[in-house]
């Protein structure tokens, strides 16, 4: 079975200080597929979420060990430009973060930073960043209003439209749906069915019943390592791992 | 029956109680409502006396003519394009230097021993009295670097007085920024300039304002150190280098040489009203850009 992977992680460690947060973590992403990061709290998903695209670079007294292979080039090389890794791996966060901005300049934030200026080119990125986040018919009339009028789950396919604007490969998506009602979250689940067409994503989640309604793969995150990680099907239905296994049927966590 | 009395004198303890705390809460509201009464009534009465005594004496001349026999006579026209000029001068000058501190010392440097310095440094220049700011810039500024009275000196003497006002409510208003907004701009692929230039001061630019209106508050209320740096003539300041009189120190000179009572309270007339616009004025473009950007706040 040949299958395109998009990020190699080899042998990952990383430290606050004196605590490691994560421990010797390898896995393969594989491109064009949702996959899903699951465990319990404080168990490393979001930190490891965060180095894919050296967020984490913005904590002091950070420190990490190991390889993160982005199409086979290491993102954590001397040469490699974060600023450069980021157009290239988007992220929505667990929050809705618009900024206080209308909704028309926070699409268009991305695009202007990276150098597009002319208004025509600018208008027909927002135009088709909103659509692929299924937001456009509901604030088509409305674009220089401030988004945070609007409601929470507009906000946060707000924060996807943004993401989609800069085109990235891969979408990082941090517990995107925990802060929405049902109906939003069913939304955005729906959109990541849709995005994963053009779009590599890995989503860390709470909600097992998301993890398996929305990704193709699931990887078992405990105390800071990668238990297994496998085709979602299978993690639901004979894990390889005892813990994992307690954890889906919900003995811990 | 003992137990019937019994119930009877609690009960009547009990209501002695509640009467005894409703009673001290109705003094100390009534105590609150007075406190807050005296602030609106010294602030409106302030207000009103002068404008009473000065709104009569204001008329076309009074702003468009220039002070004849040392302000007895004529306008006050030099005097505001001095107080303006100066202000500008002095906001033009404060205003880069606080903004650049500020973004400094919120966003790119880490606590250490120089920076904890450069802290107490500006609390210290925040309190330390007009008069010293005064004297040093007539050492420095008029003589040494020979700029003598002019709006130059002035403007400068004034800038160092407001920039510290100017950092301060810069830096508070940068900490409330969220990190959530920082991030979603980095995560962009943005720089970090770039989020601090486009994300970070944009969002809380009323703040920002708050602290200019602060500044020009204190530099246009300023008198014994603008005598020193940019002395007191009545001319129409046309170059920098020009001296200058402002309304606040024209005021000063009118009232303590008792030359003329009229001209004295159309002056502070002129000089409230003025400030009162430039307050209204900030919070209509703080509102405005808030109601463009934001729902919250």
């Amino acid at each position: 079975m040949t299958k395109d992977i998009k990020i190699r992680v080899r042998n990952l460690n990383l430290f606050y200080g004196h605590f490691q947060a994560l421990v010797d973590m390898n896995i393969d992403i594989v491109q064009n597929k949702v996959t899903a990061l699951i465990g319990p709290s404080g168990c490393g998903k979001s930190t490891f979420l965060r180095t894919l695209n050296r967020l984490n670079d913005l904590i002091q007294d950070v420190k990490i060990e190991g390889k993160v292979l982005l199409d086979g080039k290491n993102i954590y090389d001397d040469a490699y430009d974060p600023i450069e890794l980021r157009k290239r791996v988007g992220m929505v966060f667990q929050k809705p973060n618009p900024f206080p901005k209308t909704i028309y300049e926070n699409v268009a934030y991305g695009p202007r930073i990276h150098g597009i200026k002319e208004k025509a080119k600018l208008d027909e990125i927002v135009e088709k960043s909103l659509r692929r986040a299924a937001l456009w018919d509901e604030v088509r009339h409305k674009l220089d209003k401030p988004a945070l009028g609007l409601s929470g789950g507009q906000q946060q396919r707000l924060c996807i439209a943004r993401c989609l604007a800069v085109e990235p490969e891969v979408i990082l998506m941090d517990e995107p749906t925990s802060a929405l009602d049902p109906i939003s979250t069913s939304k955005v689940e729906d959109l990541i069915g849709e995005l994963k067409k053009d779009y590599t994503i890995i989503i860390v989640t709470h909600n097992m019943q998301q993890a398996g309604r929305v990704s193709d793969y699931t990887s078992f995150f405990l105390n800071g390592e990668i238990i297994e990680t496998d085709l979602t099907s299978n993690i639901f239905s004979k894990p390889a791992d005892k813990r994992t296994e307690d954890y889906i049927t919900g003995r811990f966590g | 029956m003992t137990v019937y009395t019994k119930t009877i004198s609690h009960l009547v303890q009990m209501t002695r109680k509640k009467k005894k705390i409703k009673y001290t809460e109705k003094i100390a509201y009534g105590f609150i409502y007075l406190m807050a009464f005296l602030t609106i009534f010294a602030l409106i009465s302030i207000i009103g006396y002068v404008l009473i005594h000065g709104v009569k004496h204001m008329n076309w001349e009074f702003f468009t003519q220039e002070p004849r026999s040392m302000g007895r006579e004529g306008g006050i026209f030099s005097i505001i394009v001095g107080t303006i000029y100066l202000t500008l001068v002095a906001i033009g000058i404060a205003t880069p230097i606080g903004i650049a501190a500020a973004i400094h010392l919120t966003e790119y440097a880490r606590e250490n021993k120089f920076v904890k310095l450069i802290r107490f440094g500006i609390e210290i220049l925040a309190g330390i009295p007009s008069i010293i700011f005064g004297l040093f810039g007539f050492v420095f500024f008029v003589i040494f670097l020979g700029f003598r009275w002019s709006i130059l000196s002035g403007g400068l003497t004034l800038a160092m007085m407001i920039f510290p006002i100017l950092i301060r409510t810069t830096e508070e208003a940068l900490k409330t920024v969220p990190l959530s907004y920082r991030e979603g701009s980095l995560a962009l692929g943005a720089t970090k300039w770039q989020t601090i230039a486009r994300v970070v001061l944009p969002s809380r630019a009323s703040g920002i304002l708050t602290g200019l209106i602060l500044g020009i508050g204190r530099a246009v209320g300023e008198t014994a150190a603008v005598i020193l740096t940019a002395g007191s003539s009545l001319g129409l300041p046309i170059s920098i280098f020009d001296p200058a009189r402002t309304m606040s120190v024209h005021l000063y000179m009118l009232a303590s040489e008792g030359m003329s009572k009229e001209k004295t309270f159309a002056t502070a007339s002129v000089l409230i009203v003025w400030i009162l616009c430039i307050n209204f004025l900030a919070s209509m473009i703080a509102q405005r850009y808030v109601q463009k950007t934001n729902i919250e706040a």
